[in-house]
């Protein structure tokens, strides 16, 4: 579990999050949701040390993160960014990378590390992707290695930004059933995402940021009827019931039609 | 799922035994041929005074370039990075050049000098990549033009103090005549601590290549190791410019090769560059003494004429390269 405490960051001079207080539970999908440059991508770097904490506390897992080593911090959390370089190594050696912070000197991987890097290839559905180089696999399935990577760091709070970007929809679903089982085995999942419909679907809590603030966190259902994403967003958010529960849709909002 | 990890061990012991069959070419061919179990004074004399000397200096200075580039290519994550591109050598020949002109009664201090000279130029071009958003050729540029501000800097010295540098051409191109074992002294336990160093933080270097965010949320302390293993850089580039000269191209070159030849993973992808390294350098000055003898062309030369083309077949062949999400 992550606890966000009246925390303020950024840069000395421009701050991006100002007064944030939020819980991302165990046990819990928690999806991070606002328009572009709202501080989401922001709070989560802030959580893992990337970005300075300017003001407020982080407690991760009960200890106090500025704290804690990287090393310390990466045993109890994952993060996958945005955006990274693709090294031309295999699949297998990138997921085998996931179980660094639990090395000492001279950091070479034991057998208990492949067998883990081999179930998360699994759960990851990435398997049969290990002896192939990073550079030859398409946009999911390195994000399926990525994945895999992350379940081999084996942490009890896993932090995606945007994990479903340029993901097809069968794509979209695999990683997002992943997170779905990391949660209900007790794990606190946070993801950004920018598709809001996805978002209130999949999220057991929707915290929604705006301007660097956090302006509501709650159910999904409580956060729509507040009417809040409207505001945030200038859209309309309306959903319809299915057998498989709500589904939401957005629409642009009409400006008002004269009298 | 069986062909994962692979060992690339035979790989490398097959660069072992080039290397070891490349020094003992260079011990035994040359203007005379002399044959290592020989008794007579003159084969002894001349392999323990003449061929040894040599052969050492370019199995240690091509260790210690190749496995330079390969750091500073893997922790700046820029393939077009090499100690001779962002200025290292230059800076390492420049305080070389300085010393020579100001302290010459103290030669033990040029591997010292080097090595600050190094330092100096790698950290002047990391400063550079991390305000520019470490754009690859950003980092090409902002190195050529340090290496072009210490280059001039040589000239100058070599200007003022006419006799500061014996050999001043064998230098810039890189030649390795006239060594002495006494001048490779603390250059070369440098080179063999500082390869010894770099394979030990292997594992740091693997993290660092995957990116900033991704190493620091694995756990590594990143300015550190950047830090630390562009220091080892230094030192190694440094400790070969002190004996070596301005050596180009090896630290582009071989690391390229390696990473064909074992991947890029960085205990293997060190270990076949030190090798590598070793093995090309030797070879090359083998073929710059004995091609045209009596005359003999600097390593530097012939590097150049036999690494150039191969880099840009290399590159010609290459389809893709690192990339990004």
């Amino acid at each position: 579990m992550i606890e966000l405490k009246q925390c303020a960051a950024g840069y000395p001079g421009r701050r991006v999050l100002e007064g944030v207080d939020l819980v991302l539970p165990d046990g819990q999908i928690t999806v991070l949701a606002g328009p572009n440059a709202s501080g989401k991508t922001t709070l989560l770097r802030t959580i893992l040390g990337l970005e300075p904490l300017l003001e407020g506390d982080i407690v991760v897992d009960g200890c106090l993160q500025g704290a804690l080593s990287p090393r310390e911090l990466a045993l109890r959390a994952s993060y996958l960014p945005q955006s990274r370089p693709v090294p031309n190594i295999t699949g297998g050696r990138m997921v085998l990378h996931g179980r660094f912070p639990h090395l000492s000197y001279p950091r070479r991987y034991r057998p208990q590390d492949l067998q883990i890097a081999r179930e998360a290839l699994r759960e990851a559905g990435a398997e049969g992707l290990e002896g192939r180089l990073m550079p030859a696999l398409s946009g999911g399935q390195r994000q399926q290695v990525y994945l895999a990577m992350l379940l081999a760091q084996q942490t009890q709070n896993v932090l995606l930004d945007e994990p479903t970007a340029y993901l097809d929809v069968a794509h979209q679903f695999r990683l997002l059933s992943c997170a779905r089982r990391l949660a209900d085995r007790g794990r606190a999942v946070v993801l950004v995402l920018h598709d809001l419909c996805q978002a209130l679907r999949w999220a057991d809590r929707l915290a929604v940021l705006d301007g660097g603030r956090l302006q509501m966190a709650d159910s999904p259902e409580k956060v729509f009827a507040s009417g809040v994403l409207n505001r945030v967003f200038g859209v309309e958010v309306r959903r319809f019931q299915t057998p498989n529960g709500w589904q939401y849709y957005c629409e642009e909002r009409r400006p008002p039609s004269p009298q | 799922m069986n062909s994962w990890p692979r060992s690339c061990t035979h790989k490398l012991l097959f660069l072992l035994a080039l290397a070891v069959l490349a020094a003992v070419l260079s011990l035994c061919v040359g203007p005379v041929t002399v044959s290592l179990f020989a008794r007579d004074s003159l084969s002894r004399y001349i392999i323990g005074y003449v061929r040894l000397p040599r052969t050492l200096a370019c199995l240690l200075a091509g260790m210690a370039l190749a496995v330079s580039g390969a750091i500073i290519q893997s922790v700046l994550a820029n393939p077009l990075a090499a100690p001779n591109i962002i200025g290292v050598n230059s800076g390492a020949g420049l305080m070389v050049a300085l010393v020579c002109a100001v302290a010459p009664q103290y030669p033990f201090l040029t591997p010292v000098a080097a090595f600050l000279g190094a330092l100096a130029g790698v950290l002047l071009v990391l400063a550079l990549a991390q305000r520019t958003g470490a754009a690859k050729l950003t980092v090409v540029l902002a190195g050529v033009a340090v290496s072009s501000i210490f280059g001039a800097g040589i000239d100058a010295v070599v200007t003022f103090f006419p006799d500061a540098l014996n050999g001043y051409s064998d230098f810039r191109i890189g030649g390795l005549s006239n060594l002495t074992l006494a001048k490779l002294n603390p250059a070369g336990f440098i080179i063999l601590a500082g390869v010894g160093c770099a394979l030990l933080a292997a594992g740091e270097l693997d993290i660092l290549a995957l990116g900033g965010d991704t190493a620091q949320s694995l756990g590594l302390r990143v300015k550190r190791w950047r830090l630390l293993l562009l220091g080892t850089a230094a030192a190694l580039a440094g400790a070969a410019v002190s004996f070596s000269g301005l050596l180009g191209f090896v630290g582009l070159i071989v690391p390229h090769m390696a990473r064909r030849y074992v991947g890029e993973e960085s205990r293997p992808l060190l270990a076949a560059c030190a090798l590598g390294g070793a093995a090309l350098l030797t070879l090359c000055d083998l073929l710059g003494r004995t091609l045209f003898a009596p005359y003999e062309v600097p390593v530097g030369i012939v590097l150049s004429v036999a690494g150039g083309p191969f880099f840009l077949w290399l590159l010609l062949r290459q389809r893709g390269g690192r990339s990004r999400d």
